[in-house]
C-alpha cells in the first residue's frame, strides 16, 4: 500500500467516483484478477476437451506428440520465460520513474513475443508442409502421393532430426492407413466417453514402424485449436505492449503511475504460463 | 476530489425536491448517452434496449402460439415455425433474459445502494453496453441471411449440418457473453472496494448480495459457452471434428460443454429476481426482513451449486446411470437454499401490514408461479419421470414458470419499485394493478395447460399436433393473447407517467436503502452528501411525509457522514 498508493497519487488523477487512489488501485487489479480468471476457464473447456480424447485415446496422443519438435517447443518456453521477467522489470522500471529502462524492457517484451511467433510459425509451416492438419484437413499423405513408403519415411523424418535414434525412428513413421480418398469413404467408428480405454499395444507396420491408430487427426485438432488460441492471446498481448509503448513515448509514465504496465504484465503472465501447460500437454507426452 | 462534488447542504439529509439539473437532463444529445459513463444512463439505455428486445421475442411467441391454435399449417410453414421458435428461445435467452436484471435495474441501483457515484469501471461498463448492442445486432442480422432452425441450443450433429445462419447466430451470442462477463466482474469489483462506512458485508442490502451472485457465475461460467460456440464455428468452418463423430469426434461432448455454461446461466436469470424480491417484501410488509444471513447465504450456496448439475440436462443423452444418479441427487439440493428463501419471505410478510401495491403485487404473484416452477422441476430432475417428460411441454411449461413466472414477474416488480427513482415520475397504481392481474391470468392460462399436454405426451418444438391437443393448444394461445394485452397496458401507462405522471417524492415506498436518500431522480453525481450505510432493512426510523407525500428520516443525521469521518 506504501510505495505504490504514493506513487499513483503523484501520477493520474484520481477518477472522480474514486475516494482516493489506492481504492482505484485495489478496483484495477480485481478487475484484472476476475479477467485472468475467465481466460482460464476459456482455455479451461478446450482443456477438458483434451482430457476427455486423452482418456479415451491414448495411443493417439502418444502418436500425434511424435510429430510435434521438442526443441522448438523449449526454445519458445525459454522465450516465453525471458520475456515474463522482461514485463516483471518494466512495472518496476514504471514504478521507478526510469522511463528509459521502461521503454526498453517494452520493447525486450515484444521482441520475445515476436520471436515466440516466429518460432510457432515455422512449426505451423512445417505441420502444413506434411498436412499434419486439424480433422478435417488431415491428410498426412497429401505432398507424397505415389512415392514409396520408405520415402516417405524419411520425408516426414526431416523435421525432427534432432531427436534420439529411438524417437526417430517413431518419428519416421507413416501413417499407414491408405490414402486420402480412401480414409474418408469409411470413416472410423466413434468412441462415447464411457468407460475407460483398453490398455494400448502399439501395432506396429510391416516396417517395423509405429502404425497410425485410428482418430489419429483428432490430436492435431486439438494442438492447433490450443496453441490457436494461445497464439492469439500472443498476438493481443503484443497490441497491449505497443500501447504501453505509445503511452511512454507521450510521457503518460513520466509521474510513476504505473498501474497500466501492472494490468498488462499480469495479463502476459498468464499467456506465459498457460504456454508452459501447453509445452508439457502436447509435446512432452511421454 | 470527493469533497469537491458533495456541496455542503445544509443540515438536511436528503434533498427532497428533485432539482432540474440532474441525471437525465445533465448533458444533452444523443452522444451525450450514448458515450456517457455515468452508470444511470446506461442502465436506462439498457432497459430501453433490453425491453425492445423483449418485444421482439414476444412478437416471436405471438407468431408460434397463432400458428399452433390448428394442427398442421395456420399462419406459417414448417420450416418458418422451426426458424420462430430457435429466434424466440435465442432472443428471450441471450438479448433478453441474462442481461436483464443486472445490466438495467443492478447498473441503476448498485452504485446508488452502495452511496457511490458509479460503478468501479465506467469505461468498463459502457463498453459491456457496446459490446450488447454489437451482439445483439450481428445475432438479429442473422434473420435477414436465413435465420437459425436449430433451437436456441444449436445441439451438434445438427447445428454443424444445417445450411442456416448458425455461425452470425453463434458470434453474436459470444459477444454477448463478453458484454455479460465484463457487467458481472464490474459488479463483483464494485461490492468488494466502493462499500460506504458501516456497510459490512452482512449489513449489504440482499439485492446486492444476489448480484454478487449472479456475477460470480457470469464470470466463471460464460467462457465456457464462449469457447464452446468458437469451437462449433471452428467445426463449420475448418472441420475440427471435436463434436463430429466421422471425424472421431463426439457430438455428446458439445452438450456437456453448453449446459455447463447454460446450467448456471438459469441462475444467471433466477438469483438477480430473487435480489429484488427480497427488497420488495420487506419493505411493502413494513418489516425488516427474516432471516438476512440466510438469504445472503443461500445466494451463494445456489451460485455455487449451480455449476454442479448441468447433466440433468442429459438424462436421456446416454449417460451412465452412475451419472445420472448423481446429478440427480444434486439437482434435488439446488431446492434447499431456493426453499430457504422463500420460506424466509413468506416470514417476513408474517404478521407484517402487506399494502398491496403493484410492486408487491408482482412480488406475491412470483411466489406463486416460483412456487409452482420450482417444484416442477424436481419432476424433471428425478430420473424415472424424466424419461417420460423429457422433451415435452412439460419441460417448457416447467421453465417458463420459473423463467417468466420467476424472472420477468420480479424485473416487472423491480422496475415499477425503481421508476419513480429513475424517471421522478409516478405510474398509475390503478392501471398498473389491472396489468399485473392481466398478465398473472394470461401467463397462467398459457402456461398451465402445457403443463397438462406435456403429461400426456405432447413433444416439445413440435410444428403439428394430434386433435386432442386442440384445445390445450388454443387455451395457451388465447393465454398469451391476454399476456400480450397485459404488456401493452403497462406500456401505455408507464410512458403516460413520463410525461403526465405526478412528481415522484425522494421515498415513495419506505424503503431504508441508501438509494432512497437522494432526490428522484438522482442529481448527476448520485449523492450531495458523503453517507452512512444503517441497517438496510430498518424500515422503523423511517416516518410518513403527508406534505410530501413520501417517506423521511425521523432522524436525517443517521446516514450522514460528516467530513472528518471517511476514512
Amino acid at each position: 500500500m506504501s510505495e505504490h498508493d504514493h506513487a499513483s497519487v503523484d501520477g493520474l488523477a484520481v477518477d472522480h467516483h474514486f475516494e482516493n487512489a489506492d481504492q482505484q488501485y485495489q478496483s484495477a487489479k480485481l478487475g484484472m484478477w476476475i479477467f485472468l480468471a475467465t481466460e482460464i476457464l476459456f482455455f479451461g473447456g478446450l482443456i477438458v476437451a483434451y482430457t476427455v480424447y486423452r482418456a479415451n485415446h491414448p495411443e493417439v496422443f502418444v502418436f500425434g506428440h511424435h510429430f510435434l519438435d521438442k526443441n522448438l517447443g523449449a526454445l519458445n518456453t525459454v522465450i516465453l520465460i525471458c520475456s515474463s521477467l522482461t514485463a516483471a522489470w518494466a512495472v518496476r522500471a514504471a514504478q521507478l520513474k526510469q522511463i528509459g529502462m521502461l521503454k526498453l524492457m517494452i520493447l525486450l517484451t515484444m521482441l520475445c513475443a515476436f520471436g515466440f511467433l516466429g518460432v510457432k510459425g515455422v512449426e505451423y509451416h512445417s505441420k502444413w508442409k506434411h498436412g499434419l492438419l486439424w480433422a478435417g484437413s488431415y491428410h498426412p499423405h497429401e505432398e507424397h502421393e505415389g512415392s514409396a513408403v520408405r520415402e516417405n519415411a524419411e520425408g516426414v523424418g526431416e523435421e525432427a532430426a534432432a531427436t534420439s535414434a529411438a524417437v526417430k525412428q517413431m518419428e519416421a513413421a507413416p501413417p499407414t492407413a491408405p490414402a486420402g480418398p480412401d480414409r474418408s469413404a469409411i470413416p472410423p467408428a466413434a468412441e462415447g466417453p464411457a468407460g475407460l480405454a483398453e490398455p494400448v499395444v502399439e501395432p506396429v507396420d510391416e516396417h517395423g514402424f509405429a502404425a497410425e491408430p485410428a482418430n489419429a487427426q483428432i490430436y492435431f485438432s486439438i494442438y492447433f485449436l490450443l496453441t490457436g488460441l494461445h497464439g492469439i492471446h500472443v498476438l493481443g498481448g503484443i497490441g497491449a505492449f505497443a500501447w504501453l509503448l505509445m503511452c511512454a513515448y507521450r510521457g503518460f509514465f513520466d509521474s510513476g503511475h504505473f498501474t497500466r504496465v501492472d494490468m498488462v504484465a499480469l495479463y502476459w503472465h498468464l499467456v506465459d504460463l498457460i504456454w508452459i501447460y501447453l509445452f508439457l500437454l502436447l509435446y512432452l507426452i511421454d | 476530489m470527493a469533497e469537491a462534488i458533495s456541496a455542503p447542504g445544509g443540515g438536511a439529509g436528503v434533498d427532497h425536491t428533485a432539482s432540474d439539473d440532474n441525471y437525465l437532463t445533465h448533458g444533452k444529445g444523443i452522444l451525450s448517452w450514448l458515450f456517457t459513463l455515468d452508470h444511470k444512463r446506461i442502465g436506462v439505455m439498457y432497459l430501453v434496449a433490453i425491453l425492445s428486445s423483449f418485444f421482439l421475442g414476444g412478437v416471436f411467441a405471438l407468431v408460434l402460439r397463432t400458428e399452433l391454435l390448428t394442427p398442421g399449417q395456420t399462419i406459417i410453414t414448417a420450416d418458418s415455425y422451426n426458424k420462430m421458435f430457435t429466434l424466440h428461445g435465442a432472443v428471450m435467452i441471450f438479448l433478453f433474459i441474462i442481461p436483464g436484471i443486472p445490466a438495467t435495474l443492478g447498473n441503476f441501483v448498485l452504485p446508488l445502494m452502495l452511496g457511490a457515484k458509479d460503478v468501479a469501471l465506467p469505461r468498463l461498463n459502457l463498453a459491456s453496453f457496446w459490446l450488447w448492442l454489437t451482439g445483439a445486432t450481428v445475432a438479429v442480422a442473422s434473420i435477414i441471411i436465413g435465420a437459425v432452425d436449430t433451437g436456441w441450443t444449436f445441439y451438434t450433429p445438427y447445428s454443424t449440418t444445417t445450411g442456416t445462419a448458425v455461425i452470425p447466430m453463434t458470434l453474436g451470442v459470444f459477444i454477448l457473453g463478453f458484454s455479460s462477463i465484463f457487467t458481472g466482474l464490474n459488479f463483483i469489483v464494485t461490492i468488494h472496494k466502493m462499500r460506504p462506512e458501516g456497510m459490512t458485508w452482512f449489513r449489504m442490502p440482499l439485492f446486492l448480495w444476489g448480484i454478487y451472485a449472479t456475477a460470480i457465475i457470469q464470470v466463471l461460467a460464460t467462457p465456457v459457452l464462449g469457447i464452446t460456440l468458437l469451437l462449433l464455428v471452428a467445426e463449420r468452418t475448418l472441420g475440427v471434428g471435436i463434436f463430429d463423430p466421422a471425424l472421431g469426434g463426439d457430438p455428446i461432448l458439445y452438450q456437456h460443454f453448453f449446459w455447463f455454461y447454460s446450467h448456471p446461466a438459469v441462475y444467471i436469470m433466477i438469483l438477480p429476481a430473487m435480489a429484488i424480491m427480497s427488497e420488495l417484501v420487506s419493505v411493502f410488509s413494513g418489516k425488516h426482513i427474516f432471516g438476512y444471513k440466510f438469504i445472503a447465504w443461500s445466494s451463494i450456496a445456489i451460485a455455487l451449486l449451480s455449476f454442479l448439475v448441468w447433466g440433468h440436462h442429459m438424462f436421456t443423452s446416454g449417460q451412465s446411470g452412475l451419472t445420472n444418479m448423481i446429478f440427480s441427487a444434486l439437482t434435488f439440493s439446488v431446492a434447499i437454499p431456493s426453499a430457504v428463501k422463500v420460506f424466509n419471505w413468506l416470514a417476513t410478510m408474517y404478521k407484517g401490514s402487506i399494502r398491496l401495491a403493484a410492486p408487491m403485487l408482482y412480488a406475491l404473484s412470483f411466489l406463486f408461479l416460483f412456487a409452482i416452477g420450482g417444484l416442477t422441476g424436481l419432476f424433471l430432475g428425478s430420473l424415472a419421470t424424466d424419461i417420460h417428460l423429457h422433451d415435452t411441454y412439460f419441460v417448457v411449461a416447467h421453465f417458463h414458470y420459473v423463467m417468466f413466472g420467476g424472472t420477468v414477474i420480479a424485473f416487472l416488480g423491480g422496475i415499477h419499485y425503481w421508476w419513480p427513482k429513475m424517471f421522478g415520475r409516478m405510474y398509475s397504481e390503478r392501471w398498473a394493478q389491472l396489468s399485473a392481474l392481466l398478465i398473472f391470468v394470461g401467463f397462467n392460462l398459457t402456461f398451465f395447460t402445457q403443463f397438462v399436454m406435456g403429461s400426456h405426451g405432447m413433444p416439445r418444438r413440435y410444428y403439428n399436433y394430434l386433435e386432442r391437443f386442440t384445445a390445450y393448444h388454443q387455451a395457451s394461445t388465447v393465454g398469451s393473447y391476454i399476456l400480450a394485452l397485459g404488456f401493452f397496458v403497462m406500456a401505455g401507462y408507464l410512458l403516460h407517467s413520463l410525461v403526465a405522471g405526478e412528481r415522484a417524492p425522494a421515498n415513495p415506498w419506505g424503503g431504508a436503502t441508501l438509494e432512497w436518500e437522494t432526490s428522484s431522480p438522482p442529481p448527476y453525481y448520485n449523492f450531495k452528501h458523503d453517507l452512512r450505510a444503517g441497517d438496510p432493512y430498518d424500515l422503523d426510523a423511517l416516518r410518513w411525509d403527508p406534505e410530501i407525500k413520501g417517506y423521511v428520516r425521523k432522524d436525517p443525521g443517521s446516514v450522514l457522514l460528516s467530513p472528518g469521518e471517511a476514512s
